[in-house]
C-alpha cells in the first residue's frame, strides 16, 4: 500500500513539474526569445552565486559533522602512519586553497559576466604570459608534493629496522591465519598442496625442523608497542588485502607472490579504547579487495599489547606441529601416558 | 594565430551522395542504418537504456546500504532468490556493483558518451557527407548491440551474473569454485566485453581515418574544433589499448577453460582443494587490464573535455582561451594516459621504484589538467554567458572536474594511496572526476546539439531543473563520502555493522542512499523531456539556434544522408571567431575579410 502511494505521489509530482515547465514554455515563446532568454539568465546567474555559498557553507557544515569520525581526529597508531597524517594535511592545504580559489572564481565568473547587452566581450583569444603561469605554478606545488612523497613511500616500502619481529598473514575466503617463526626466529617451508584445513591450514612441510616451532593463529595476531613489526603477506586462495587503517597502511595479498609491509605500533590496544573513547575499539583488519560474497566480514583483530604481556601470552601458545601430530606433543605425551596407565590398571 | 596549408581539400570526392535521395526502406533507415547520424542516435538511446538500468541497479544497491536493517517486500517481487525476505543477498549485492561498474564505464560512458557524439559531429564539424566506412560504422553499432544483450543475458543465468568487481580481478574471476558469479555469469561477462571491443575498435578506426582524411576544403588540423580534437585522441587511445585489454581477456579465457596458469598459482579453494596451477602471476592481469583501464578513465573524460570547450566559448560569446595550449594539453593528457596505469596498483607489491616512477608520471596529469581549467576559467572571463542547459552542465562539469581532480593528486602520490586505496575516497574521487563529470559533459551535449540531431528543441525549464538537482545531489552524495574514506571504509562492503572502524556512518549513508533517489527521479524527468521533445518538442526555426561558428549549424535543419545540400561548405578560418571586431559570431564558412584583425 505504501508502495502504492509512493509512486502516486513520485507519478504526481512529476506531472506538476512537467506542467509547469509546458506552461513556462508557453509564457516564453510569447514573451519572445530574447526576453525570455534574459529572464533565464538572471535567475540561473543568480543560483550560480547560491550554490556556490549554499556549497561553501555545505562544506564547511559537512566538515564540523563529520571530522571527528574520521581517522584524522586522533593520532595514528603507528609511528610512520604520523607521516601519513602530515603529508595529508600539506595535501589538503594546497589542494583545498586551489579547490575554494578555482570553484569562487567560476561561480562568480558565471554570474558576474552573464549576459549584458552593454558590455562588449573582449577578445582574447590566448596569452602565452597567463598560460606559463598556470603550467610553472602547479609544476613548482606538485614537485614539492612528490618529494614529500617519495620520500614516505620508500619509508614505507623500505627494509623494516633490525629489531623487527616478522609475522607472516595468510589471506583466505573469508579470514585471516597468522604464522609466528616460534623460538628458532625462522619459518619453515610450506607448501600449497599440503594444505588441509583440519590439521594443516598453511600446507607447512613437516619435514622440514624449521616449521615444527611455529605457531598458527586464527582471528587475533598479537603485536607489541614499540616494537616495528614486518608481515609477510600471502593468500590461499584469491587476492585478498591487508588493510590496516589505523595504522594508514594497506598492502595486498597475492596467491603465489608473497608480499611485506611493516611498521612501528606506537598505542597498545587498551591506550587506543581511551585515546578514542570507544571502550570496544578494535585495530582492525579490514580485507580491502574484492574477494567474493563474504568480502565484506572478512575480519582480523590486532591486539597491541606490552612486551611482558605480548611473551605471557606467546609462553601458552602450542607450536602447530603437536596439532597436527598430537601423539608428538611433549605434554601430552605425558598426559596419554597417564591415560594409558589408568586403562591398564 | 595562424592558418596554416590546408593539408586536405577533397570535399568533392563524395558530392554525388549528396544529390540523390535513397529510398530507405524502415529497416535501413532506422535499423541497419548507414548514416552517422542515425548510428549516433542508436548509440545515444541504447546508452540511456544502460544508464537507466545502471543507474537503477545503485538505487538498488545503496539501498542495502542505506537501510542495511529494514526489509523492502517489493524487492522479493523484483529479484526474486536474490532478495528473499525483502533483503539483497550478499550475492545479489555484488552483482548489482559488478554490473553498475562495468555498464557505466563501458556501455554508458564509452560507447554511449564517444559512441554517439563521434558519429554525430565528426562528419558535421570536419565537412564530410559521412564516415570514412559507414559500413563499418554500422557493425560498430550492431557489435556493440550484441554485447548489450548478451551482456543483458548474464543477469538471468542460474548462478547469477559476474560478481568479482568491474576490473574482474583473477584468481576470483578465474575460478567457479570461489565464488558463484565467476561461473555462467563471467563466461557471458568476457564475451560481452569481447564483442564490446570489436565494436570500440571498428568505431575508433573510423572515427581517425574520417577525421584525417575526410575534412573539407579549408578545415586544417589547426581549423577543428575542440570537440574533434578531442574525440580523435579519445580514439586513438581506444585503439591502442583496447586490443591490450582484449589480450588480458582472452588469457583469462584460457585459464577458465583450457587449464592454463597465466594468471594462477598455488591455489588452495575451501571445499575443492588445492588446484594444479602453478607459476602464473594474478598481477599480470592487473598489469594488462589497467594499461586499458587508465587511459579508459580518458576515453570517457576527453570527449565532454572537448564538448566542454565548444560549449563554454559559444555560450560566452567569445572565444576558447588558448586553442593551442587545449590541444596540447589534450595531446599531453593522451600520452600521459598511457604511462599512469600502475597508480592503480600501488598495493600490489610491485617494486618501490616503479612505483615512484608512476607517481611522478601520474602528478604529471595534473599540470595539463590544470591548463585546461585554467583556461576555460578564462574564457568565461568578460564574456556574455547565455544560460542554456547546456552552458549551465558546462559549467558543472568544469566544477566537477576541478573538485574530483584535486583529490586524484592525493590517490596518486603512493604514500597516501596506501592508506586510501579501496576505500569510499576513491569512490568520490572518481565518481565525481570520472563518473558525474562526463555525464555532465554528455548531458550538455545532448542538450546542445538535441536541436541538430532532431530539429525539435528540448524544454528549457526541464533542463534547468535537471541541472540544479542533478549537481546540488552529485555533491551531496559524494562529498561526505570522502569522510567515510578517511576513516578508512572499504569500498565493496555489503554490511558495515560488524566493524567497529566504519559503522558510525549508518546515518549518514541512509541519507546519502535518499539523494541517490531522487537524483535518479530527476533523470528519469530528463529521459521524458528528451523523448517527448522528439515526437512533440517545439519544432526549430533557426538553422543555427545558438549564434554557432561550426559547419554543423550550416546543414539544413533536418539533414538527410549526406548532410549537405549541393557541394559541402569551404572553410576560411578556425572555429573560435566569436566576438571579433566587435561582430558577434563570423561562422567558418565566412571568408577572411580584407579589414580583419590578426589574432
Amino acid at each position: 500500500m505504501t508502495m502504492f502511494l509512493t509512486i502516486a505521489v513520485v507519478v504526481l509530482i512529476f506531472v506538476v513539474i512537467f506542467q509547469i515547465a509546458k506552461a513556462s514554455e508557453y509564457v516564453s515563446v510569447l514573451k519572445g526569445e530574447e526576453v525570455s532568454r534574459k529572464q533565464n539568465n538572471k535567475i540561473n546567474g543568480f543560483l550560480m552565486v547560491v550554490f556556490l555559498v549554499l556549497g561553501l557553507v555545505g562544506v564547511w557544515y559537512c566538515n564540523n559533522l563529520l571530522f571527528d569520525k574520521t581517522l584524522l581526529a586522533h593520532d595514528a597508531a603507528s609511528v610512520e602512519g604520523a607521516r601519513v597524517d602530515s603529508m595529508l594535511w600539506v595535501t589538503l592545504a594546497v589542494t583545498g586553497i586551489v579547490f575554494i580559489a578555482t570553484q569562487i572564481i567560476l561561480f562568480v565568473f558565471a554570474y558576474k559576466y552573464q549576459e549584458d547587452t552593454n558590455r562588449k566581450v573582449v577578445f582574447f583569444a590566448h596569452s602565452t604570459k597567463l598560460e606559463l603561469i598556470w603550467t610553472v605554478i602547479p609544476a613548482i606545488a606538485l614537485t614539492v608534493l612528490v618529494v614529500i612523497g617519495l620520500r614516505n613511500w620508500f619509508l614505507f616500502t623500505g627494509e623494516p629496522p633490525k629489531n623487527a619481529m616478522v609475522v607472516e598473514v595468510t589471506g583466505k575466503q573469508f579470514g585471516w591465519i597468522y604464522r609466528y617463526p616460534g623460538k628458532d626466529g625462522s619459518f619453515g617451508k610450506k607448501y600449497f598442496k599440503n594444505i588441509d584445513n583440519a590439521s594443516n591450514s598453511l600446507g607447512l612441510i613437516w619435514d622440514d625442523e624449521l616449521a615444527h616451532d611455529d605457531i598458527v593463529m586464527e582471528q587475533t595476531v598479537y603485536l607489541v608497542k614499540g616494537k616495528p613489526v614486518k608481515f609477510v603477506l600471502g593468500s590461499r586462495d584469491v587476492i585478498h588485502d591487508v588493510g590496516l587503517s589505523q595504522f594508514r597502511l594497506k598492502m595486498d595479498a597475492v596467491p603465489g607472490i608473497p608480499t611485506t609491509m611493516w611498521f612501528t605500533p606506537k598505542y597498545t590496544t587498551k591506550e587506543m579504547k581511551e585515546i578514542t573513547g570507544n571502550p570496544n575499539f578494535q585495530y582492525e583488519i579490514s580485507c580491502d579487495q574484492m574477494c567474493g560474497n563474504g568480502h565484506y566480514s572478512m575480519k582480523g583483530v590486532i591486539e597491541v599489547v606490552d612486551q611482558e604481556e605480548f611473551d605471557a601470552i606467546m609462553a601458552k601458545q602450542k607450536p602447530y606441529y603437536y596439532t597436527a601430530f598430537p601423539e608428538k606433543d611433549p605434554s601430552a605425551v605425558a598426559d596419554t601416558t597417564v591415560v594409558a596407565a589408568a586403562v591398564v590398571k | 594565430m595562424s592558418h596554416e596549408a590546408v593539408l586536405h581539400g577533397d570535399a568533392h570526392g563524395h558530392d554525388d551522395h549528396g544529390h540523390h535521395e535513397h529510398h530507405d526502406t524502415f529497416l535501413t533507415k532506422y535499423v541497419f542504418s548507414q548514416d552517422h547520424k542515425m548510428i549516433a542516435k542508436q548509440f545515444l538511446i541504447t546508452g540511456m537504456v544502460w544508464a537507466v538500468l545502471g543507474g537503477l541497479m545503485s538505487v538498488l544497491f545503496r539501498l542495502q546500504l542505506g537501510y542495511p536493517d529494514s526489509t523492502f517486500p517489493f524487492l522479493e517481487d523484483l529479484l526474486g532468490k536474490w532478495a528473499k525476505g525483502g533483503r539483497i543477498s550478499p550475492e545479489a549485492y555484488y552483482a548489482l556493483v559488478t554490473t553498475h561498474g562495468t555498464v557505466l564505464v563501458f556501455f554508458v560512458l564509452t560507447a554511449g558518451l564517444s559512441g554517439t557524439f563521434a558519429n554525430f559531429l565528426i562528419p558535421l564539424q570536419v565537412g564530410a557527407r559521412d564516415m570514412a566506412s559507414p559500413f563499418m560504422n554500422m557493425l560498430s553499432y550492431w557489435f556493440f548491440f550484441a554485447a548489450s544483450i548478451v551482456m543483458l543475458s548474464s543477469m538471468f543465468v542460474e548462478t547469477g551474473p559476474f560478481s568479482g568487481g568491474w576490473t574482474a580481478y583473477p584468481p576470483l574471476s578465474a575460478l567457479g569454485d570461489a565464488s558463484p558469479g565467476s561461473k555462467t555469469g563471467m563466461d557471458l561477462w568476457i564475451v560481452s566485453m569481447a564483442l564490446f571491443v570489436v565494436s570500440s575498435l571498428l568505431g575508433g578506426l573510423n572515427y581517425i581515418a574520417t577525421i584525417l582524411n575526410m575534412r573539407t576544403k579549408g578545415m586544417s588540423m589547426t581549423r577543428l574544433p575542440l570537440t574533434i580534437w578531442a574525440l580523435f585522441f579519445t580514439a586513438v587511445l581506444g585503439v591502442l589499448s583496447f586490443p591490450v585489454l582484449f589480450s588480458g581477456f582472452i588469457l583469462l579465457i584460457f585459464d577458465r577453460n583450457f587449464g592454463t596458469s597465466f594468471y594462477l598459482s598455488d591455489i588452495f579453494v575451501n571445499g575443492v582443494g588445492a588446484l594444479p596451477n602453478e607459476g602464473g602471476s594474478a598481477i599480470l592481469y592487473q598489469h594488462l587490464f589497467w594499461f586499458l583501464g587508465h587511459p579508459e578513465v580518458y576515453i570517457i573524460l576527453l570527449p565532454a573535455m572537448g564538448m566542454v570547450s565548444e560549449i563554454l566559448s559559444i555560450n560566452s560569446r567569445k572565444p576558447i582561451f588558448g586553442y593551442m595550449a587545449m590541444i596540447g594539453s589534450l595531446f599531453a593528457i593522451a600520452i600521459l594516459a598511457f604511462l599512469v596505469w600502475a597508480h592503480h596498483m600501488f598495493v600490489t607489491g610491485l617494486n618501490p621504484f616503479l612505483g615512484s616512477v608512476f607517481v611522478l608520471l601520474t602528478l604529471l596529469i595534473a599540470v595539463p589538467s590544470a591548463i585546461k581549467v585554467f583556461n576555460w576559467l578564462t574564457t568565461l572571463w568578460r564574456g556574455n554567458i547565455r544560460f542554456t542547459p547546456a552552458m549551465m552542465f558546462a559549467i558543472g562539469f568544469v566544477s566537477l572536474f576541478i573538485s574530483g581532480g584535486l583529490t586524484g593528486i592525493w590517490l596518486g602520490n603512493s604514500a597516501l594511496d596506501i592508506h586510501l586505496h579501496d576505500t569510499y575516497f576513491v569512490i568520490a574521487h572518481f565518481h565525481i572526476v570520472m563518473g558525474v563529470a562526463s555525464m555532465f559533459g554528455m548531458f550538455a551535449g545532448i542538450y546542445h546539439w538535441f536541436p541538430k540531431m532532431y530539429g525539435k528543441q528540448l524544454n528549457n525549464t526541464l533542463g534547468y531543473i535537471h541541472f540544479w538537482v542533478t549537481i546540488a545531489g552529485a555533491y551531496l552524495i559524494f562529498w561526505p563520502m570522502h569522510y567515510e574514506g578517511l576513516a578508512g571504509m572499504p569500498r565493496r562492503y555489503y554490511d558495515f555493522s560488524i566493524w567497529e572502524s566504519f559503522k558510525q556512518f549508518g546515518e549518514l549513508n541512509k541519507f546519502i542512499s535518499l539523494v541517490s533517489m531522487i537524483v535518479f527521479m530527476v533523470q528519469l524527468l530528463f529521459l521524458f523531456n528528451f523523448f517527448y521533445s522528439i515526437f512533440k518538442g517545439r519544432k526549430l526555426t533557426n538553422q543555427n539556434p545558438w549564434n554557432a561558428n561550426t559547419l554543423e549549424w550550416t546543414a539544413p535543419i533536418n539533414p538527410g544522408h549526406g548532410n549537405w545540400v549541393g557541394e559541402i561548405p569551404e572553410v576560411h578560418r578556425w572555429a573560435y571567431d566569436y566576438g571579433k571586431d566587435g561582430v558577434d559570431f563570423i561562422p567558418q564558412t565566412t571568408p577572411v575579410g580584407a579589414d580583419e584583425s590578426q589574432h
